[in-house]
């Protein structure tokens, strides 16, 4: 039995004094998809964030690990170089600092070591036309003026050179045209080879139409109500999540 | 959680900060009489004019008043200011030929490399007066002349009688009075028309002295036709005493000339920098500032383009970053006073640590100006809740056929950015630094690459504390 790559207990956490997560359990391992529903406000993106170490949420007791070692006293950039990736639902946009060359600094501070620049262009450009993204992107600012298709992309790009052990897709396809969707899935399907794992965010199955998961989980009002196999997700499509209302 | 503060460094001035004993061979007393006056135009050796336009100036300086608004000039004694100090050396043509401690310090500032890889002529001022002059014979050849304003006021007379502060009248404020009156140093260069000079010139000036003036001139022809680019560069130890520092510039752009005058100021934290600088742009000439402010206690630092001539054009690009102790108060003024001129003002600024960076900008439009255009967009970053910014545009306008477009941003580091870039396994300092450098990107990118290398290494962030 392999040990599991996150393992989350009785995880409770905070945002200015206002309690979000009362209480989460979730384990994965290694090459599992799991999907995370949930009515809006039921902690979902708090989840994200809070295995990420934004540090305005306040996690007050519980435990989270990741590859075995807890990760609570550590800051994002080191998660990231744990092997923790966070798809963001709004993508920030940084002006000044190319997609190429700020792809090549994260790429070399996650693996922590100096990447090669011609080699690094290559899989850039490969890992592009797989996301159908015109070339030019590359040498835009970071996200700056993208559409909210492109933004996305531009996530699942990152997703890809970076390589995590496990990525957290936060409501990636929230807002995204059928086509956009499909490309998503495209990139998803090529980061998901055999160790990779995946948490998917979600509150609708636009993305779950291309990708099978291995657990589904109910999350509401700070806490994971039910959990099952990929058919939990046509049953809350015909009930909704007001069954699990506390 | 706690969360200390983020520090950013200051910049990095120990190259600067070389000090060398004050050593000279002559140098006034302090304060301003027309005796001094008479001693340093004695000492230059001048024509009896420029004697008689010094007293002039004099006069003039003793009737106005400092300027009513903008920074406090109070601190600034200009009776204690020494306004002469000729350091002991004659004008060199070779370095091999100055004193070892001057030319360590432009060795140490990179001067003599710069000019052996990248430049077409090289004028180093060292306190008042212009220690090193030289150019290519490429472009002596073509024409060109860059002089110490000293030699040109000899070679030069009848060019320098006449344009000699035409363009900047002692009239103009307190402080060019003062500089018509002490004036010192600096570089004439003419370029005949249809010459184009690839490469750039660049004249460095460094202060040395404790408690003086700097006053040097600078006085561009560009003839018809032709091209250049200038470069500037300042700076200065510091000293616990004030320092003044008042130049002036003059730039002549002539029908369809193009002008790129770039500077780099970095003065020590007990400068006042209050200099002028203004172009005069003919028909179809083009004035392109470069401007990045860095150093100095206090600046007031306006160029002013004056597009006198149809489609004249004038660029502005600069970026100010001011510290603690630090009010720079910069900026551009543009006069459209012909049809179908267009003005771009782009600059950015950085406070921190208390520092004041302000834009004060003036856009004025006369009423023969139609289908004039004017775009201005200035942008802050405030690194603390300590740093002051502020934009303070004028405008003018006399006639209603313009297109006019003015954008101001204040803001802060997002603490999302942040965290949006520490996810990607980046530290939290090195984020910082991105973002910062980012925001000074379109504007790095406009330097000499020397000084863009300067600039990023100013902004390199040393941080504690932490988001996450």
């Amino acid at each position: 039995m392999t040990q599991p790559l996150l393992k989350i207990k009785d995880l409770q956490v905070h945002i200015e004094d206002k309690q979000i997560l009362k209480g989460l359990n979730l384990e994965m391992k290694e090459g599992e998809i799991h999907v995370i529903m949930g009515p809006n406000g039921a902690g979902k993106s708090t989840l994200a964030n809070v295995l990420m170490g934004h540090p305005k949420y306040e996690v007050v007791g519980g435990e989270i690990e990741f590859c075995g070692s807890d990760v609570s006293p550590l800051k994002p950039h080191e998660r990231a170089q744990l092997g923790l990736f966070l798809s963001f639902q709004y993508p920030q946009e940084i002006a000044g600092i190319t997609l190429e060359n700020f792809l090549r600094s994260a790429k070399g501070a996650v693996d922590q070591k100096q990447v090669k620049v011609l080699e690094f262009h290559k899989l850039l450009k490969a890992k592009m036309e797989l996301l159908e993204m015109k070339p030019e992107y590359a040498e835009r600012y970071l996200n700056l003026g993208f559409s909210g298709g492109e933004k996305k992309k531009s996530e699942i790009l990152q997703m890809l050179i970076l390589d995590p052990k496990l990525a957290i897709m936060d409501e990636t396809d929230s807002g995204l045209d059928v086509d956009a969707v499909r490309v998503v899935a495209k990139g998803v399907k090529e980061y998901h080879h055999i160790d990779n794992s995946m948490l998917i965010i979600t509150h609708h199955k636009s993305l779950l139409e291309y990708i099978e998961p291995d657990f589904v989980h109910f999350l509401v009002d700070g806490q994971i109500v039910e959990s099952g196999g990929p058919e939990l997700v046509e049953h809350v499509e015909q009930a909704g999540f007001a069954a699990y209302k506390a | 959680m706690t969360r200390n503060k983020t520090y950013v460094a200051d910049i990095e001035r120990k190259l600067y900060d070389q000090r060398n004993p004050f050593t000279y061979s002559h140098k006034t007393d302090k304060g301003l009489t027309p005796e001094i006056i008479r001693e340093i135009s004695a000492q230059k050796n001048e024509p009896e004019w420029m004697l008689e336009f010094r007293l002039r100036s004099l006069e003039t300086y003793y009737q106005l008043d400092l300027p009513p608004w903008g920074p406090n000039l109070i601190e600034l004694d200009i009776d204690n200011i020494v306004t002469y100090v000729k350091p002991i050396v004659d004008r060199q043509y070779s370095w091999e030929d100055i004193p070892d401690d001057i030319k360590q310090t432009f060795d140490l500032l990179g001067i003599p490399k710069a000019e052996h890889e990248f430049l077409a002529g090289v004028g180093a001022q060292y306190d008042s007066e212009v220690v090193y002059h030289s150019i290519q014979e490429s472009v002596a050849k073509e024409g060109v002349v860059y002089l110490d304003m000293e030699t040109a006021v000899h070679e030069y007379e009848d060019l320098i009688k006449e344009y000699f502060m035409s363009l900047v009248t002692p009239r103009d404020h307190k402080f060019a009075a003062l500089h018509g009156a002490v004036w010192s140093g600096g570089s004439f260069v003419y370029i005949p028309a249809g010459v184009k000079v690839e490469i750039p010139l660049q004249s460095y000036f460094r202060s040395n002295a404790p408690g003086a003036g700097q006053f040097e001139h600078t006085l561009i022809i560009v003839e018809p036709g032709s091209y250049l680019h200038f470069i500037e560069g300042c700076s200065a130890p510091r000293y616990s005493v004030n320092n003044l520092h008042a130049g002036c510039v003059e730039l002549f752009v002539r029908e369809g000339s193009t002008l790129r005058y770039s500077t780099i100021e970095n003065w020590s934290r007990n400068m006042f920098n209050l200099n002028t600088k203004r172009a005069l742009v003919e028909r179809d000439g083009a004035i392109e500032w470069v401007s990045g402010s860095f150093g100095s206690k206090v600046s007031m630092l306006y160029p002013m383009s004056i597009l006198q001539g149809e489609r004249a054009r004038a660029e502005f690009t600069g970026v100010t970053f001011a510290g603690g102790g630090q009010i720079l108060d910069t900026g551009a003024k543009v006069v459209h006073a012909a049809p179908h001129t267009t003005s771009t003002i782009n600059t950015k600024s950085i406070s921190k640590g208390g520092g004041t960076a302000i834009y004060r900008g003036l856009i004025k439009v006369t009423k023969n100006a139609y289908h004039s255009k004017s775009t201005v967009s200035c942008e802050s970053l405030i690194l603390d809740n300590e740093s002051i910014s502020d934009t303070i545009p004028v405008m003018q306008i006399d006639t209603d056929q313009v297109d006019l477009g003015h954008e101001a941003k204040i803001g802060r580091i997002s603490d999302e950015a942040i965290f949006y870039l520490m996810t990607r396994g980046i530290d939290e300092e090195e984020a910082r630094a991105m973002i910062v450098r980012g925001f000074v990107e379109p504007i790095s990118k406009e330097l000499p690459l020397e000084y863009a290398v300067e600039m990023n290494n100013l902004v390199k962030l040393e941080l504690e504390g932490t988001i996450g």
